[in-house]
């Protein structure tokens, strides 16, 4: 159990984000795009694949110059801002280059690119990864901590997990949504209260996962 | 005194008619994440509305400087300094509290009411009212944040800011403390504020924040919006636009009858 391989922690990983510390269910990070995209699964869909796409890029940017850059200069304190800088570019230039040479994809992700500038999700997973306790301990039995490429490879893994859990959430809610659309709803429910209830007991079935992780 | 009387409405609608999490639903992801307790949503609260007033005074100021094209950028950036500061002062300060939020301290950055405050009032308004709006919105957010923590707090630990009150002799349930809790708990709320809005006459909320925020310029949630930024100048045709186009037709039909 000590020292688990690095094999095992990116499963870990995986599972953990998927599952058991889901980016929406148990974090409550990227609220507004589960409640305000999900009426239908393939624009559900869409907008979490932009948000996988993002989180990917934006761990592979941010991570080394957290790591190479502000760590070293004993700059932490500038995480907050450089990050979030680095991501709006970001989502501006995958922007740009998705419409200048993949125009399927750009037509099909583009409108939600802008959106996700401002999705705590994409951020938050950016944080999340020098929070993270699992990937701390698994860090510290690592030589070089955080500055080997192993780390580097777990939290682009952590980054897909999450981003994987965004998707599962994103799925499994606008199913639920469109069964609600034909529901007969008491009147004071209808609308955003019956989707923030109906969102608390998927969420509460995700409860269920529990220490499997 | 009609100055004086404009100024203290543009206080005063952040804490009920246009509450930032209520009745605009923006920033849902902090409401919902941190209200385990009562001093969890003061605390944070409290941040965001030091963020709201510091970042609602700059951009004001700087709103002829900045060009429209990088506005977001800008305004972006502006919040992040006021973040860092808030991290900073927390950290140094209250530990505890900094502790129990975490990741969503940081997270203020991206908080919808902070960005769509900046592009909404503070971009088009001078210095002044821009603050108090900052601070009339920074308070409603933080009354809602503590009555939710309360109620949360209250039935899941049977405690209130701490205090043990009900614990000793109903059973604290859990679930409230949980993830499924928040939602609970904020969609009975709504459901509430919906009904007093009702009452009173107004239009209730229909769906989320994105529908009242234009500060991501290519939403596919509102879909007319950009251009309806561009012709409003003043602080009452502000207060128009903000309106949802249902509540602007409800008063359409009432006044025609």
């Amino acid at each position: 159990m000590n020292n688990p391989s690095f094999a095992q922690m990116i499963i870990t990983v995986l599972l953990a984000g998927i599952i058991t510390d889901n980016m929406v269910l148990s974090k409550f990070l990227g609220i507004c795009p589960f409640l305000g995209v999900s009426k239908k699964l393939n624009t559900a869909f869409a907008m979490s694949v932009a948000v996988i796409l993002v989180m990917l890029v934006a761990t592979a940017v941010t991570y080394p110059i957290y790591v190479f850059l502000l760590i070293p200069f004993g700059l932490e304190y500038l995480q907050t801002i450089c990050f979030i800088l680095v991501i709006a570019a970001l989502v501006q230039l995958i922007e740009i280059l998705l419409k200048r040479f993949l125009p399927p994809i750009y037509k099909a992700l583009g409108i939600y690119l802008p959106l996700i500038t401002t999705n705590c999700a994409v951020l938050g997973i950016t944080l999340l990864h020098f929070t993270n306790q699992r990937i701390i301990d698994y860090a510290a039995t690592v030589p070089g901590g955080y500055q080997s490429f192993k780390l580097f490879a777990l939290c682009l893994f952590n980054a897909l997990g999450g981003g994987l859990g965004f998707l599962l959430a994103m799925f499994l809610f606008s199913g639920v949504r469109q069964k609600l659309e034909r529901s007969n709803i008491p009147k004071f429910l209808q609308g955003l209260p019956i989707t923030l209830i109906a969102a608390g007991i998927v969420a509460l079935s995700f409860l269920g996962f529990a220490g499997i992780v | 005194m009609s100055k004086k009387k404009e100024y203290l409405k543009l206080f005063t609608k952040g804490l009920v008619l246009e509450n930032p999490v209520l009745r605009l639903v923006l920033g849902t992801c902090p409401t919902l994440a941190v209200t385990t307790s009562a001093l969890n949503g003061v605390g944070m609260g409290l941040a965001a509305t030091f963020v709201l007033v510091g970042s609602g005074a700059v951009v004001s100021l700087l709103r002829n400087i900045i060009p429209s094209k990088v506005r977001i950028p800008a305004y972006i950036t502006i919040i992040a300094g006021f973040v860092t500061v808030v991290q900073m002062l927390v950290k140094a300060f209250l530990p505890a509290i900094d502790s129990a939020l975490g990741i969503f301290l940081p997270l203020i950055v991206v908080n919808c009411i902070i960005l769509a405050r900046a592009e909404m009032f503070a971009a088009k308004n001078p210095v002044i009212p821009s603050i108090l709006d900052g601070l009339g919105m920074g308070i409603g957010f933080t009354a809602t944040l503590t009555l939710m923590g309360m109620i949360r707090e209250l039935i899941g630990a049977g405690s209130l800011f701490g205090l043990p009150i009900t614990s000793s002799f109903i059973d604290p349930m859990v679930i409230m403390l949980l993830p499924p809790g928040g939602f609970f708990v904020f969609g009975i709320l709504v459901a509430l504020s919906n009904a007093l809005a009702e009452n009173f006459g107004k239009s209730k909320v229909s769906g989320t924040g994105c529908e009242n925020c234009s500060a991501c310029g290519g939403c596919p949630m509102s879909e007319s919006k950009p251009e309806e930024v561009e012709n409003t100048k003043s602080v009452t045709a502000e207060n128009t636009k903000e309106q949802a186009e249902e509540e602007k037709q409800k008063k359409e039909d009432k006044t025609n009858e």
